[in-house]
């Protein structure tokens, strides 16, 4: 039933955790983590079998995580190339790309893949970030062979007629005014990545920017095609009811025996350090301002030095801040406490990227309540990072964080589809399969102290950038595209 | 059919029992919904998955928003939220304001809300089995449920949040088109009904309580539960959760109205300067108890809710590029939920891709599907039937699903016979019957000619 008004799916959790979100490009905490949940003694040992890791003999890699708890299995084609790995003028290129990839091969007619995946009984999409391109479908166990075989024919042999291409371009318009120009939020968040990044990719919009769409021709998508989709580019995930040595033995024969070829070098295109704040207004024909706040921040790798051990640290801190309903954030804006009452804010969240192939951010947003001022907001927002750099956190909500954590990763376990989506994140960044349990251990281990130091060493005026959504109920949308950009990875479908 | 696997069999055996299962009785994998009704009237839906050890809780209530009067519009959605904004002191244990309850359920690694839907106002908890932290959630869901502190400052602070998002929402052409499309299909009844500022601001905490009193009772609700524990458990669960709602009795109800039908064609042009035209198209559908609801069913899925192979996103989108997603569906509740059509297009294709739609729709009312089009459907259908039922989470929407809409317990189990059933002339003849092409609305807000 689509009848409740959505706004009151908000009403006591976060109002925006999802367009926060949309700033970043890594599986955000919620998602990710891990590993060997405490088996009670009421669970039977069904419990899941370690996932696996295979490299074929054309250089594909090939993850599979047996789960048999019902006879359905997810399989993802992940290709280690996003809207990063674009340049200007083509921005976009990466996500058509994904569009065309269901206009057929020379052995299959437009459309018949999803028709094929359909019979089966499977469901299917694909997603573009900026740092992966990933294929995806659900389908009884028993039809695993018939859609690998679908998905390697894909991977090798895609094409598509000038035509089919102009049609999907318009398709893909289509798909920018509806998540982008018809959300003055997702305009505002693609023009606050345009300023907070200058050298790193990242600063481009995964759709797209609207000319470079436009702008954009058949070739440019098959020249994307076969510079990147090489099988040592690729990861094929598969979690759910297969027997591991059969899947193997499948994935050798239907995936390895593709053609080998290198993965062309990347540039590096780092982030020159920020090294004074940057400030940005974007109007638009809105009631409700909006205020971000974005710091440059060290990510999470996998490794032991002392920037590893600071993004585990924003993982708390974001976490003791936005992680739960009436955490700091929500207490100290929303409701008040932290103002005498006064209400700052009506919504206000705390985000941090922790993994992405590129640079990651903190970020602290609020919409301001009726009356107050985005750099009221914006102050407020500081206020509680502050109060953490000087009083740090309580053992209590160290703890709970890590508790909820704890949960969620036997709740995650319920979902096989999550289960390989977290798989094929974590091998786009370049880690193995126990990243995860990693990653879960070494958040149990910290401190309050490690807390309080990033919150008194990450939040400078140095390395802010400022984004103001600026209420402007004159103005129209504009008539022709604009700039803009949301993050989260874009959906076919 | 496929099923979730039972216990306590080794992994290894089941998938060679299930395949011979499979092919001798497709008919008889039962998915073993326990059933029985609580010493308090509730009826208790139970579905054991021990492989992992957690729980998933539901209880559904007749609630929802179309129990909401016509000036309180949005009450039973804020008394769902509010349920969450503290407790009073009860039975021994202290009061717990807004924060202090949230923490308590973050502290046991536990989640619990309530949400509400047209028909429906529905409680849920999500646990870990451990029996210590399973015996603390159940005993802090029935706390919150006995004694919800409905304190009016903090129902004062989130209405203001309300009317500014309400406001917020405004500014978009997606809200506008919603608001006009359901106004124009359902009229006067409650399933149009939305909240807007007059209507929140008549509605103060002294209303939540009432309401909650009269709807949340342990005689007419459903209990649906999924996870790592068995009946015994399960049963206790129930009673201590009933407990806390038995003193609110068991008030009777009210009839509420059927959908009233379309006399005429309703066009609406909404003037908008937008970046997109929002379309949308449809009239009142069928109540969950039509006798036709496979055939609508499966009918949808060939016109516009098959993802990338419908017809309407072969025309629409394939074909033309005028869109990025088109769909239609029905929404059958306890009444006639709308059929619902919509699309987003660049304001000077609306008018096309409106004369495209509709003749899809006119097409097929009047000739149904194909011969070739019904086989892929049922293809689709019985083929991936496991995966509708394949995690605790979806076995649990489809369990309270049967337990709403009263549905015979085997109705997973005859699921894919009943789609298997459906023929072209049944999906003609039921979509001639629902459907009227030219008595329709349809409600474009930002096209340009």
């Amino acid at each position: 039933m689509k009848r409740t008004p959505p706004l009151f799916d908000t009403v006591r959790g976060a109002l925006f955790p999802a367009l926060i979100g949309a700033l970043m490009a890594g599986p955000s905490l919620a998602q990710t983590p891990a590993e060997a949940p405490p088996t009670p003694a009421t669970a039977t040992p069904a419990a899941p079998t370690q996932a696996q890791t295979f490299t074929l003999s054309n250089g594909m890699t090939l993850i599979v995580r047996p789960d048999r708890r019902a006879p359905t299995v997810a399989h993802m084609l992940w290709v280690r190339v996003g809207a990063m790995d674009e340049v200007d003028g083509t921005s976009g290129v990466a996500h058509a790309l994904e569009h065309l990839m269901f206009k057929g091969t020379p052995d299959l007619q437009a459309g018949e893949f999803s028709r094929r995946v359909a019979a089966l009984g499977g469901r299917e999409n694909a997603f573009t970030s900026r740092d992966a391109t990933a294929y995806h479908q659900q389908v009884p166990a028993s039809q695993l062979e018939a859609v690998m075989r679908l998905e390697a024919d894909r991977f090798a042999h895609a094409r598509w007629s000038d035509e089919e291409f102009q049609r999907e371009i318009e398709v893909i318009k289509e798909e920018r005014r509806q998540r982008i120009e018809e959300a003055p939020r997702a305009r505002m968040f693609e023009a606050l990545s345009a300023m907070v990044f200058q050298a790193s990719p990242y600063r481009r919009p995964i759709i797209g920017w609207m000319s470079d769409i436009e702008a954009m021709t058949p070739q440019d998508a098959r020249d994307f095609y076969q510079r990147w989709y090489s099988p040592a580019n690729a990861a094929v995930v598969i979690a759910g009811d297969v027997d591991v040595a059969q899947v193997r033995a499948l994935a050798e024969t239907l995936y390895g025996s593709l053609p080998a070829s290198a993965v062309p070098p990347r540039k590096p295109r780092e982030e020159p350090p920020q090294v004074g704040p940057r400030r940005l207004e974007y109007r638009a024909a809105t009631e409700q301002a909006m205020v971000v706040q974005a710091w440059k921040t060290p990510r999470w790798t996998g490794g032991d030095d002392a920037a590893n051990q600071d993004a585990l640290a924003l993982t708390v801190l974001a976490a003791v801040l936005d992680g739960y309903s009436g955490a700091r954030l929500e207490r100290a804006l929303v409701q008040g406490l932290g103002t005498g009452g006064r209400r700052i804010a009506d919504s206000a969240g705390a985000s941090y990227g922790l993994m992405g192939r590129g640079p990651q951010l903190f970020t602290l947003s609020a919409v301001p309540a009726k009356g107050v001022s985005a750099e009221r907001a914006a102050a407020a927002l500081r206020d509680e990072v502050t109060r953490i750099a000087r009083e740090g956190v309580t053992q209590a909500e160290l703890q709970r964080v890590k508790t909820q954590w704890t949960a969620g990763e036997i709740y995650k376990l319920d979902s096989v589809f999550n289960q390989a989506q977290e798989l094929g994140s974590y091998w786009i960044n370049g880690m193995d399969v126990n990243a995860s349990a990693r990653l879960m251990n070494q958040l149990r281990g910290v401190t309050a102290q490690q807390v309080r130091s990033v919150a008194q060493r990450y939040f400078h005026d140095e390395q802010l950038t400022t984004a103001v959504l600026v209420p402007d109920p004159g103005r129209r949308e504009p008539a022709a595209p604009r700039p803009a950009g949301p993050r989260p990875a874009l959906t076919r479908h | 059919m496929p099923h979730l696997r039972p216990p306590l069999i080794r992994p290894g055996l089941i998938t060679a029992c299930l395949l011979v299962l499979n092919a001798l009785l497709p008919a008889h994998a039962a998915i073993p919904i326990e059933h029985w009704t609580h010493a308090s009237g509730a009826r208790v839906y139970l579905v054991p998955s021990p492989s992992i050890p957690m729980l998933d809780v539901q209880l559904n209530f007749d609630g929802g928003s179309r129990r909401d009067p016509a000036r309180q519009a949005g009450l039973a959605s804020a008394t769902a939220g509010m349920l969450s904004a503290g407790v009073l002191a009860h039975a021994g244990q202290p009061a717990l304001d807004e924060n202090q309850l949230s923490e308590a359920w973050v502290d046991l690694g536990a989640q619990f809300g309530a949400q509400v839907g047209g028909d429906r106002f529905s409680v849920s908890l999500r646990s870990l089995t451990e029996p210590e932290l399973l015996e603390r959630a159940v005993a802090l869901a029935a706390r919150q449920l006995a004694a919800p502190a409905w304190t009016s400052s903090v129902w004062r602070r989130d209405r203001e949040r309300m009317l500014a998002a309400l406001l917020e929402a405004e500014t978009r052409p997606g809200t506008l088109a919603n608001r006009a499309f359901s106004r124009a299909v359902y009229g006067t009844h409650p399933y149009g009904q939305e909240a807007k500022a007059e209507t929140l601001n008549a509605i103060e905490v002294a209303d939540m309580r009432r309401f909650y009193r009269r709807h949340v009772v342990a005689c007419r609700a459903q209990v649906s539960l999924v996870g790592a524990i068995d009946r015994a458990r399960a049963d206790r669960i129930v009673g201590q959760l009933m407990a806390a709602v038995a003193p609110h009795g068991c008030e009777a109800l009210p009839t509420v109205a059927e959908v009233a039908p379309l006399t005429a064609a309703v066009e609406q042009r909404l003037p908008f300067d937008a970046a997109q035209a929002q379309v949308l198209i449809g009239q009142p559908g069928v109540a969950r108890n039509d006798p036709d609801f496979f055939p609508l069913f499966v009918g949808n899925y060939i016109l516009g809710g098959g993802g990338f192979v419908s017809r309407l996103t072969t025309e629409v989108r394939e074909k033309r590029g005028l869109s990025y997603s088109v769909y239609s569906y029905f929404a059958p509740g306890l009444h006639a939920g709308a059929f619902q059509l919509g699309l987003t297009t660049r304001p000077d294709q609306a008018d096309q891709a409106i004369g495209v739609a509709r003749e899809v729709v006119r097409a097929f009312v009047e000739q149904g599907p194909t011969e070739a089009e019904l086989q892929a459907a049922k293809d689709y259908l019985v083929n991936g039937f496991a995966l509708r039922i394949d995690n605790n989470r979806k076995l649990l929407d489809n369990v309270s699903n049967i337990a709403w809409h009263g549905l015979p317990l085997d109705y997973l189990d005859t699921w894919t016979e009943q789609v298997q059933r459906v023929g072209v002339a049944d999906i003609r003849r039921a979509f001639a019957r629902v459907l009227q092409p030219d008595r329709m609305v349809t409600v474009t807000v930002g096209a340009k000619p």
